[in-house]
């Protein structure tokens, strides 16, 4: 466990993560020790974040060590796309019993990797460790060193027990095993001046292949895609790429970064999500292959393409713009950063009435306001009541949100439209972003939604659930807009820290109290952003409306 | 008679089993207002509530304790509380139902002693209902969890009828497997309504799981028997338990309650439904409605019409006990051979079906079977899919779970009807397969081919 440890701690010290880079040394230290709140949470663990990462890996056997519950639950549920091997569809798991329990795992595992590669002789097994198999000391490192001397073969040890932290941390303790085991560890067959690597892109729903076929028209070789669509071969020699582009989500930091560390691939952050941002990230693409030795007409060639995509579906969309006037959007997204999410749905000419920033850092923040105005409506957290009523009150006339959400607005007869994980559709690219714009129209013409919100034979008007739902909320706010010191009180509550559940009312009292001005000042008081330090940008913003406000005072 | 083996792999591949805490969990959501609460690390609660979303198509309620590395070595019980307590201010449930995990058993937590410490501290919670059941992931499986947690409901909610003079008679207590849909419910329900009975499904799936629109945003399960229900069980005059699962929780009722029960380890196909009526008609003393009569012709006709189909049928089925046993027992009835039985966990029907051997393994092992014993019929979860696709045999879905196909909570097997619909389903996959992939051609018949299987000449 103590490498472990050093990973986990490793993978908290990294520069490249926003939300370490708004830690102080002593805090960094103490790692994301976002305590998640029993009877209040339900996202994945470090072992789901690290099967998530790897497993597009589409030609690599991936087996977990652990009981049913690991994989047998979980398995077949991701929609990645593979041109090549399905291996990676295929569940393989220990399935550890009591007795493996009491006399430990080790046998069984080193037997089910003997298995796999006498039935599937796959390039390489992944072995990802989880919470039972940790807890009884198994150790996978020494079972896959013996595999690997055994059958001469990579065996790949991912220690992510999913009791050791959230689903983000697994995403990272993954790319801790790429660099350690992986990547470098073979040579590719030839290398170009165009060869790029993406990192942190899963292909779901095949997403990527909407923007492949232009990197192939540019001559652009994806290298190593990781994970998805990805080849054990090519991650292993990855590190002979020309550049990285680091896609959306901020998963693999650690990779990308450590991978121009060490190999001196430079990478840039960037998103093929909206049509601006696609060419913004084809260009940064070429200018730092230009910069690393390919020729300058490649640039050319680019502008080129840029202009003929761009015209292209500026022209599909155009016919819906009429369709979509005056149409609003609530954008409540997870993972995907809203911005981009954002910026596409604008050009589509869509009205965004607000967009969730709960796991966004304050660069996203920005950029939203920068998109959006400064009365963009930023939701940190809402209650599926709030996101309800948001519906009904016609500020929004479609949602679009991970699957989760997805019940909120569909039981109440609203449009919804998944653009999470789970989604049917890809929505990546130029193409993407028109199919994007098709499905919005789509579900927002449904007739569908006459049929649905009319009232049943027996229903009097205005006494089904949802109107007795509204009522139940305007009296609520009612109640609050009569009552000042309920509703200062209510205001107060507001949860700011939800790792150490610290309320908005004791932050501002502290900052009075003690005259503070920074994040670290009140984190010393309240305690408030000692966890995750998501919360750091809440309370900057905290601090600087009470500083203006004081100084209002100041000056009467 | 069947002989039962368990697969010899270390490695287990394209596992068709389940976990135990989850289908415990699954029980729990059959209760009005509860929260299922798993007693394990995060991921113990997102795999099932991710897969129980994509199977029913529904927001599912699931707590976790969030056990982290820490507080799985010293010992679970600040998270427990926390859970309960935050549970209890944050959804206000009618009762709260704790599964524990491989995690928290593996360390070995006294989760009853933790429960009592948590009323004793908490006026609160002092008394909320909480059922705590044990279900470690490196044992058994769904069914089994299921089959624990109805049955340590009924030891610990059901109350003992104070006079023997209290019971009802026309009251009826269905324990039902976890292999019944909530349209098989609803089902079920209705028959026995209509021969004057009043039924209280423990659990009842079909109050909160059946895809209706719910009164408000409630965070706990909406609908399915409610707490009082079951404390008032004791009182009928019959239990009736659906599923060989159920025998435990039905012994566990009359023993604390004196109610008889009735065992159905079938209730698909035509002698199982059969029994049932003349049952229903012996305690209710009223003949079987004329609908049921006429339903009854039906599904014999639909057993005639769809032989031609299924007769001769080289079936692989891969599917929980008791759920093997009804669709395995319904198509052999009318001419199919049940080649391949893939289960995941002991049961006594397995030395029943009409098989040779059965086998507890993973889908590997039914893909393998189904190869070797050239089946042309697979059915089982939807995990299945790519195993069907590769061996190119049609391929019937059933069982939890059902995610690339909709409707899966209203798939009818039960009554006459359930039994009629379920044939011309199958009948019909088998018929388009045939006129998609056996049509004769010429070539075929110079090669001696011919149409891969006879049996679909009709």
């Amino acid at each position: 466990m103590s490498s472990l440890s050093a990973t986990i701690q490793d993978v908290f010290n990294e520069p490249g993560c926003g939300k370490n880079a708004n830690k102080s040394e002593a805090e960094r230290k103490k790692g994301c020790t976002k305590q998640l709140q029993p009877g209040g949470a339900a996202g994945g663990c470090a072992f789901d974040g690290a099967k998530i990462a790897l497993q597009p890996l589409t030609d690599v056997a991936h087996l977990v060590h652990g009981p049913i519950a690991c994989e047998g639950n979980s398995w077949d549920n991701r929609g990645a796309k593979s041109s090549g091997s399905n291996l990676w569809r295929t569940g393989f798991t220990t399935d550890i019993n009591e007795t493996d329990v009491v006399f430990g795992g080790e046998k069984r595992l080193f037997k089910s990797i003997r298995e796999i590669i006498e039935k599937y002789d796959p390039p390489a097994i992944f072995v990802y460790q989880t919470c039972v198999p940790a807890m009884i000391g198994d150790d996978i490192d020494a079972v896959c060193k013996a595999a690997r001397e055994k059958f001469n073969k990579p065996v790949i040890p991912i220690n992510s027990p999913g009791f050791v932290g959230p689903k983000n941390l697994g995403n990272k303790l993954a790319g801790e095993a790429l660099l350690q085991h992986v990547i470098g560890t073979e040579e590719p067959e030839y290398t170009t001046p165009y060869d790029l690597n993406i990192i942190g892109e899963y292909n779901l729903s095949g997403e990527l292949w909407q923007v492949k076929p232009l990197l192939d028209e540019l001559g652009i070789r994806i290298m190593a895609c990781i994970s998805g669509d990805g080849k054990y071969k090519e991650v292993a020699s990855s590190h002979r790429a020309k550049a990285a582009m680091m896609v959306c989500s901020k998963a693999m930091i650690n990779v990308a970064r450590k991978m121009e560390e060490r190999y001196g691939i430079p990478f840039f952050e960037g998103s093929f999500y909206g049509i601006e941002d696609s060419s913004d990230s084809l260009r940064e693409i070429a200018r730092m292959l230009i910069e690393r030795g390919a020729p300058a007409e490649l640039m050319d060639r680019t502008e080129a393409l840029i202009a003929r995509e761009e015209a292209k579906a500026w022209a599909a969309i155009a016919k819906y713009k009429p369709r979509f006037e005056g149409k609003k959007v609530l954008l409540i997204t997870g993972g995907v950063k809203s911005w981009s999410v954002v910026a596409a749905l604008q050009e589509a000419g869509l009205e965004l009435v607000g967009t969730s920033v709960k796991k966004s850092t304050k660069e996203d923040k920005e950029r939203i306001k920068e998109l959006m105005g400064q009365d963009a409506h930023m939701i940190e957290d809402m209650t599926p009541r709030e996101m309800y009523k948001m519906l009904k009150d016609a500020r929004a006339d479609i949602m679009l949100s991970g699957g989760r959400s997805q019940f909120i607005a569909l039981k109440a007869s609203m449009p919804w439209l998944d653009i999470n994980q789970e989604r049917h559709h890809a929505y990546m690219g130029y193409v993407g972003m028109v199919k994007l714009v098709e499905e919005i129209d789509k579900a927002l013409y449904n007739p569908v939604w006459a049929q649905v919100r009319k009232p049943a034979p027996w229903e009097k008007s205005g006494d089904n659930w949802q109107s007795r739902a509204m009522a139940q909320a305007e009296a609520e706010a009612a109640a609050l807009a009569a009552d000042p010191v309920k509703a200062e009180e209510v205001r107060r509550a507001k949860k700011i820290c939800n790792c150490k559940s610290v309320e908005l009312g004791v932050i501002e009292d502290a900052i009075l109290a003690n005259n503070l001005s920074t994040v670290e000042g009140v984190r010393d008081a309240t305690n408030a952003s000692g966890g995750c330090g998501a919360c750091a940008v809440r309370i900057e913003e905290i601090l600087a409306q009470m500083v203006s406000a004081s100084h209002a005072i100041a000056a009467e | 008679m069947a002989t039962v083996t368990v697969s010899k792999k270390a490695c287990s591949v394209n596992p068709l089993k389940m976990s135990q805490p989850i289908g415990g969990a699954l029980a729990f959501m059959g209760l009005r207002g509860a929260m299922p609460l798993l007693h394990g690390s995060q991921g113990c609660t997102s795999f099932g509530l991710v897969l129980f979303t994509r199977h029913f198509k529904e927001a599912i309620p699931m707590q976790t304790t969030a056990m982290s590395e820490v507080a799985t070595v010293l010992g679970g019980y600040d998270n427990v509380e926390q859970a309960v307590l935050n549970i209890y201010n944050r959804t206000k449930p009618e009762i709260i139902g704790i599964c524990s995990t491989g995690v928290t058993e593996t360390k070995g937590d006294d989760v009853d002693g933790y429960i009592k410490t948590i009323r004793e501290k908490n006026a609160a919670v002092a008394h909320l209902p909480i059922v705590y059941v044990s279900t470690p992931d490196f044992k058994d499986a769904f069914q089994d969890g299921w089959e624990k947690t109805v049955t340590r409901i009924v030891e610990t909610m059901v109350e003992a009828p104070k006079s023997a003079a209290r019971r009802d008679p026309t009251k009826i207590n269905v324990l039902p497997g976890c292999h019944l849909t909530p349209g098989d419910l609803d089902e079920l329900r209705t028959i026995i309504e209509d021969f004057g009975l009043e039924p209280t499904f423990l659990p009842d799936l079909a109050g909160s799981l059946d895809g209706h629109i719910p009164d408000d945003f409630t965070p706990t399960t909406i609908g399915g028997v409610g707490v009082e229900e079951i404390s008032m069980m004791g009182q009928a005059g019959w239990t009736i338990a659906i599923g060989a699962q159920m025998r435990r929780a039905a012994e566990a009722m009359e023993k604390k309650t004196g109610v008889p029960f009735r065992m159905f380890e079938r209730l698909c196909g035509l002698e199982a439904n059969d029994a049932l009526m003349a049952f229903l008609t012996e305690i209710s003393g009223r003949p079987a409605p004329m609908k049921y009569r006429r339903q009854r012709g039906q599904l014999v006709d639909a057993m005639l019409d769809g032989h031609f189909h299924i007769g001769g049928r080289k079936l692989a089925v891969g599917a929980e006990p008791d759920l093997l046993n009804e669709i395995g027992g319904l198509l052999t009835e009318i001419g199919a051979q049940l080649h391949v039985a893939v289960t995941t966990t002991q049961s006594p029907v397995l030395e029943r079906l009409p098989t040779e051997e059965v086998l507890i393994g993973d889908l590997e092992d039914l893909e393998n079977l189904a190869k070797a014993k050239d089946c042309d019929l697979m059915v089982t979860h939807s995990h299945g899919r790519q195993a069907a696709s590769r061996l190119k045999i049609p391929f019937f879905r059933m069982g939890i779970p059902m995610f690339d196909r909709l409707g899966g909570g209203h798939q009818l097997m039960v009554g006459y009807r359930g039994g009629r619909d379920l044939i011309f389903d199958i009948c019909n996959l088998l018929m388009a397969d045939h006129e998609d992939n056996h049509e004769p051609t010429p070539d075929s018949w110079r090669d001696g081919v011919g149409p891969s299987h006879a049996a679909t000449s009709h």
